[in-house]
Parts: C-alpha cells; structure tokens; sequence
C-alpha cells in the first residue's frame, strides 16, 4: 500500500476515536467514565501527533496527562461524593443549546478555515529532519536559546501552582497537637538541664560499699 | 495524503465538542474543566498542525507551555474544587451563588 494512503487511513482512524470519546467525555453520566474517555481522546490525540512527527509533545501529551492531570482528575472524582442524578438533571434542558451552539460554531469556523484552500498545503518533508535532528533536538535547542526566558517562568508557574495548590487544600485541625519544628531546632540545652558542681558528701549512716562505690566516680 | 485542513478541522470539532460540552454541563463543575482541557487540547493540536506544515518550530514550543499552564491550571483548579466541596458539600454550580449580588 502507498504509505501516504495508509497514513491517511491512520489519521482518519485515530481522528475518529479521538471525536467519539470527546463526544462521550460531554455526554456520559457518570464522571469516572467521562475521565476515562478524556484520557482515550488525549491518547488518540498523542497518535495523531505522531503522525505529524511531533514525537516530544505526544510523549509529553502522554505523560503529563494521561500519567498526571487525569489521575488527578480521577482522585478527585473519586473522593468526592457526588450526587450524579442531581449532577445531570439539567442535561436534556440545555442540550438544543448546546447543540446550535457547536454546530453554528462549527460551520461558520469550517468557512472561515476554506477546506478547498488548505488543500494546497500538503504534508511535506519533516522540518526537523532537513536540519539533521530528531525532533525532541530541534524543539530544545529552540527552547533553549531563543525561548529561555519564557522556559523560566513556565518552571516558576508550575512552582506557584504547586505551592497554591498545596496552601489550599491544607487544612489546619482544631485541637490536634503539633509539634514546631522551629521552637524545636531553637531550644538550647542550658535552658533545659542545668549541672550544678558541688563537694561529694558522705552520708553518715551509709554502709561501706556505697561509700566505696560514691568516691570511685569523679 | 494529508493535508493541514485535515487538522484544522478537526480542530475546529474538537472545540465546538468542548462549547457543547460547557452549555449542556452545567451543573457539574468537574466536566466544565474537563471541557476546558478539551479546548486547550483543540487549539494545540492547530498550533502543532501549522507548526509542522510551515515547518516553524515556534508552534511546538508554545504547545509545550500551553500544557504547563494546563497542568498548573487543573492543579489549581481542583485544589479550589476539592476546598469548595470539604466547605459547601457540592459542586453543583446553582448553588455556589453566595457572591451573587
């Protein structure tokens, strides 16, 4: 077969999953599937960035969201008790709404794309590989040189949604007993023991090997 | 053979899926950022389309930190949901109106 009809095929194939779980994501009634079916469209989508060789960022569409976000999409949904009837009571009365919405949405961006125009641009030779590197090379050595600083501040973005996160869903329990760290590492010994010198006494009607053994220590 | 309208249509799919999705789900707040999480995958996957066919890499760069901000977005995003829950024991939109005027 003619790699580029089979590739077609591909992209019409993992196209198609990744429309009918989008579907299912915005349709199905209870939340958990809804999660597992956003997960099939991120996977199909990765797919699809393969066939665009775009190598990196399915990996990375693999990994940090189906490996990260979604499952932390997933414990949400499963430590919360949601009432699903209640959830989706509203499903039918907005659904012709939402439905001329997208479709409107969807012709008037169909024509302002030009399906017959695009058709100029067909897929040629992969850009990274005309400079002689994978794809992951190409993409770093721009977002090492040209992009740094915006790299920068994507690692302090993550840093601040890490520590928002974090500040609050933390919750301080009333009545549990905690230990300071601080008072803990500043306390000085001197405040706590206090050695004291002072002359050996011995006591009067003490026997001899008491005696004996209280003089032998210093 | 395919051409960059294929994935700008589908694009275009995926994004009106996710409207769709933000008007019939209303109540339930967890499948409105799932719905954002699908817009955002609908406009990268434009932004790697136009970044492979007018071979730029600037588009695979701005991907890369869309999905930063994403993720640092749904991290927050359920942070506040799961505060929102442990205060009011609901997600359903309706009844978060206290700041309503």
């Amino acid at each position: 077969m003619n790699p580029q009809t089979l590739q077609l095929i591909c992209f019409y194939a993992f196209s198609l999953v990744t429309v009918a779980s989008a579907l299912s994501v915005i349709t199905l009634k209870n939340t958990v599937h809804a999660v597992l079916a956003l997960v099939l469209t991120f996977f199909s989508a990765a797919c699809l960035w393969m066939l665009l060789d775009a190598e990196f960022l399915a990996l990375a569409l693999v990994v940090v969201y189906v490996g990260a976000v979604m499952v932390l999409f997933l414990f949400v949904v499963m430590m919360l008790d949601i009432d699903l009837e209640k959830m989706h009571e509203g499903f039918v009365k907005f659904l012709p709404v939402g439905v001329i919405v997208a479709v409107v949405m969807l012709v008037e961006m169909l024509g302002l794309i030009g399906v017959r125009a695009m058709h100029a641009h067909d897929l040629g030779v992969d850009p990274a590989a005309v400079t002689g590197v994978s794809n992951t090379a190409w993409l770093g050595q721009a977002l090492y040189t040209k992009f740094l600083l915006p790299f920068e501040v994507a690692a302090l973005v993550l840093t601040v949604g890490l520590v928002a996160a974090v500040a609050l869903t933390l919750r301080e329990r009333r009545g549990a007993r905690y230990e300071s760290a601080s008072r803990q590492v500043r306390v000085d010994p001197r405040d706590r023991v206090r050695i004291v010198k002072m002359d050996a006494v011995r006591p009067s009607s003490a026997s001899a090997d008491e005696g004996t053994a209280g003089e032998s220590k210093p | 053979m395919i051409s960059l309208a294929h994935y700008i249509v589908l694009g275009a799919v995926l994004f009106c899926i996710a409207v769709a999705g933000l008007f019939i789900n209303r109540k339930n707040v967890i499948v409105l950022l799932m719905s954002i999480e699908l817009m955002l995958l609908a406009v990268n996957m434009n932004f790697v389309a136009f970044s492979r066919f007018l071979g730029d890499v600037s588009g695979q760069v701005f991907v890369f930190f869309i999905l930063t901000v994403a993720a640092a977005e749904a991290a927050v995003g359920l942070a506040i949901l799961v505060l929102l829950f442990r205060t009011r024991s609901t997600i359903n939109i309706a009844d978060i109106d206290s700041m309503k005027g």
